[in-house]
C-alpha cells in the first residue's frame, strides 16, 4: 500500500487526532500567554524578578518531556484527565520563549518615549497598555511563534500518556515498526507547525511598529 | 551671590533650597533657589552634565527634590497630584519622544484625549494645533512620525505640548538635534509663538546664542549650582568667569570673521 492510500483510508483518523492536537496547543497557548505576558512585564518592571522568573522558566525547558509527564501524572485534579497533564507539561515549555521576549519587548522601547509619555502625565497603566505593549507586540508575538512551534511539535509526546492528538500514530508506529503510521501523526504535525508559524509571522509583521 | 531669590506674587515656579542627589550618593543638584516668572523665558545653560535636565525634571516631578523643595504655582510638586501637575505642564524634549505607532493626529490629540475631550473638540484642537506650528494639516495629521523630518518632528513635539494649553512649558535641548539652518528657522518661529502665548516657558540649553535670543533671563548652571541670573544684556557683560568664557566662545567666531 502506498502513503497516498494509506492517508486516504485513514483521513478521518488522522483529522480527529489533528484536531486533538490543535485542541492540545491552543488550550496550552492560551493559558501559556495568560501567564507569560504579565510575568514578561513583571520581568521588565523589576529586574530583580529577572533571575528567579527566567531561571524557573529556563529549568522547566530542560526537564526532558517525558519525565516531566510522569511527574504531573499523580498530581491531584492534574493526574484526573490525561489532556490535562499534557496542557500543563506543554504551558510549563511555552514560557520561556513568551516571558523573555515580552521583557524584552517592553524593555526596548526607546527610552525617549516612554520619558515623553510620563512627562505628559499619563499613568503606568496608560503607558504599558498605550505604549510599551503596543510597541512591542511585535516581539512578542515572535515569542508566541516559537512557543506555538515548539508546543506543536512536543504535543505529539502527549499520547504517551493518552492525551490523544497526533502523537498517537507516531507511538503506534514505532510500537508496529511501520513507518506509514509514523509519518501519518509527523506529516500533519509538521504541516501544522509551518502554518501557524506562517501566519504568526505574518501578524507579526503587520503590526511590526514603523521607525 | 547675588542672585535674586524673592518669590514675588508673578512667581510661578519656585526652587527653594532645592538639591538632587541620586540614590548612590552623586549629587546633581545643590542648594539651588530661584523663581520663575508668570509669562517669562527662562533659559537654563549649562554643560552637558550639569544638571540643567534634573532641575527640568523636579518641575513636573519626574524626580522628587531630595532637598528644599519645588514649587509650581504656590504649592510643592510634592503636593501635586503628579499625574495633574504633568498635564498641567508641556514637556518637549530633544528626542521628541513621539509614540511611533501614532499619527501626527493621535500623537498631538494625546493630553486632550486622556483628559476627556469630546472628539469633535479634540479633532478641531489638532488642526489648529498643526496651524499654531506652521505645519498644513490636510498633508501632515495622517502622517506617522517616521514619515517626517526632523524639523517636523520637533514642531509636532511642541505642538503635543501645548495640546491641552498648559501654562507652564519645559524644554529640554529642544533644537538641539537640528541642523543650524532649521534650528535657526524654528527659533524664529518659536519666538514669534510665545510672542502670542505668553506661556511661562523652562528651556534647557548648552548652547549660548540660543540662551541670548530665547531668554527673558538666563540661570547659568554649572556643576549643580546655579551661578547667577541674568538679562541678556547682563549676560553678555558679566564678570562672572563662567558666564565670561560662554561669551568669549560666542566672540570667538567673530574674531575668526575678523581675520578672514
Amino acid at each position: 500500500m502506498n502513503e497516498v492510500g494509506f492517508f486516504s483510508q485513514h483521513a478521518g483518523e488522522i483529522l480527529q487526532a489533528t484536531l486533538e492536537h490543535v485542541w492540545l496547543v491552543g488550550a496550552t497557548m492560551l493559558l501559556a500567554i495568560a501567564i507569560g505576558v504579565p510575568l514578561g512585564i513583571l520581568v521588565a518592571r523589576r529586574p530583580w524578578l529577572s533571575k528567579p522568573i527566567l531561571g524557573s522558566a529556563n529549568v522547566a525547558e530542560t526537564i526532558p518531556s517525558l519525565a516531566l509527564l510522569g511527574f504531573l501524572l499523580p498530581v491531584p485534579w492534574l493526574g484526573d484527565r490525561a489532556d490535562r497533564v499534557a496542557i500543563t507539561a506543554l504551558t510549563l515549555y511555552a514560557l520561556l520563549p513568551i516571558i523573555r521576549n515580552t521583557a524584552a519587548g517592553i524593555t526596548g522601547v526607546d527610552p525617549a518615549v516612554r520619558e515623553a509619555a510620563r512627562g505628559m502625565g499619563m499613568t503606568p497603566r496608560q503607558i504599558l497598555f498605550q505604549v510599551e505593549l503596543p510597541l512591542s507586540l511585535s516581539t512578542v508575538l515572535a515569542g508566541i511563534r516559537v512557543a506555538t512551534v515548539l508546543t506543536i511539535g512536543v504535543a505529539t509526546i502527549a499520547a504517551a500518556v493518552g492525551a490523544g492528538g497526533l502523537g498517537e500514530f507516531i507511538f503506534r508506529g514505532l510500537a508496529l515498526v511501520n513507518n506509514q503510521l509514523i509519518l501519518a501523526g509527523a506529516i500533519p504535525a509538521a504541516a501544522l507547525a509551518l502554518l501557524a508559524d506562517f501566519f504568526v509571522s505574518v501578524l507579526e509583521r503587520r503590526l511590526r511598529p514603523a521607525r | 551671590m547675588s542672585i535674586d531669590t524673592s518669590a514675588g506674587p508673578e512667581a510661578i515656579i519656585e526652587f527653594r533650597d532645592t538639591g538632587y542627589r541620586l540614590p548612590a550618593g552623586q549629587v546633581l543638584l545643590q542648594n539651588v533657589s530661584f523663581t520663575v516668572r508668570r509669562g517669562e523665558t527662562l533659559v537654563l545653560l549649562g554643560r552637558s552634565g550639569a544638571g540643567k535636565t534634573t532641575a527640568l525634571k523636579l518641575i513636573n516631578r519626574l524626580a522628587e527634590p531630595t532637598n528644599g523643595q519645588v514649587l509650581v504655582e504656590g504649592r510643592s510638586t510634592l503636593d501635586w497630584d503628579a499625574i495633574a501637575l504633568r498635564r498641567h505642564i508641556g514637556y518637549v524634549i530633544q528626542e521628541t519622544g513621539l509614540f511611533p505607532h501614532y499619527t501626527v493626529e493621535q500623537n498631538i490629540s494625546l493630553v486632550p484625549r486622556l483628559e476627556g475631550w469630546p472628539t469633535e473638540r479634540i479633532h478641531s484642537r489638532a488642526q489648529e494645533l498643526l496651524a499654531l506650528v506652521g505645519l498644513d494639516a490636510a498633508q501632515f495629521l495622517r502622517r506617522y512620525p517616521h514619515e517626517l523630518s526632523g524639523g517636523q518632528r520637533q514642531r509636532i513635539g511642541v505642538a503635543r505640548a501645548l495640546a491641552a494649553d498648559p501654562p507652564i512649558l519645559l524644554m529640554d535641548e529642544p533644537f538641539g538635534a537640528l541642523d543650524p539652518l532649521t534650528r535657526m528657522e524654528i527659533r524664529r518661529e518659536f519666538l514669534a509663538l510665545q510672542e502670542r502665548l505668553k506661556k511661562t516657558i523652562v528651556i534647557v540649553t548648552h548652547d549660548t546664542s540660543e540662551a541670548l535670543l530665547l531668554g527673558t533671563r538666563i540661570g547659568l548652571i554649572e556643576d549643580g549650582a546655579l551661578k547667577g541670573l541674568y538679562s541678556p544684556k547682563d549676560f553678555l557683560h558679566s564678570s562672572e568667569p563662567v558666564a565670561a568664557a560662554y561669551v568669549a566662545q560666542l566672540h570667538a567666531l567673530e574674531e575668526f570673521e575678523r581675520g578672514q
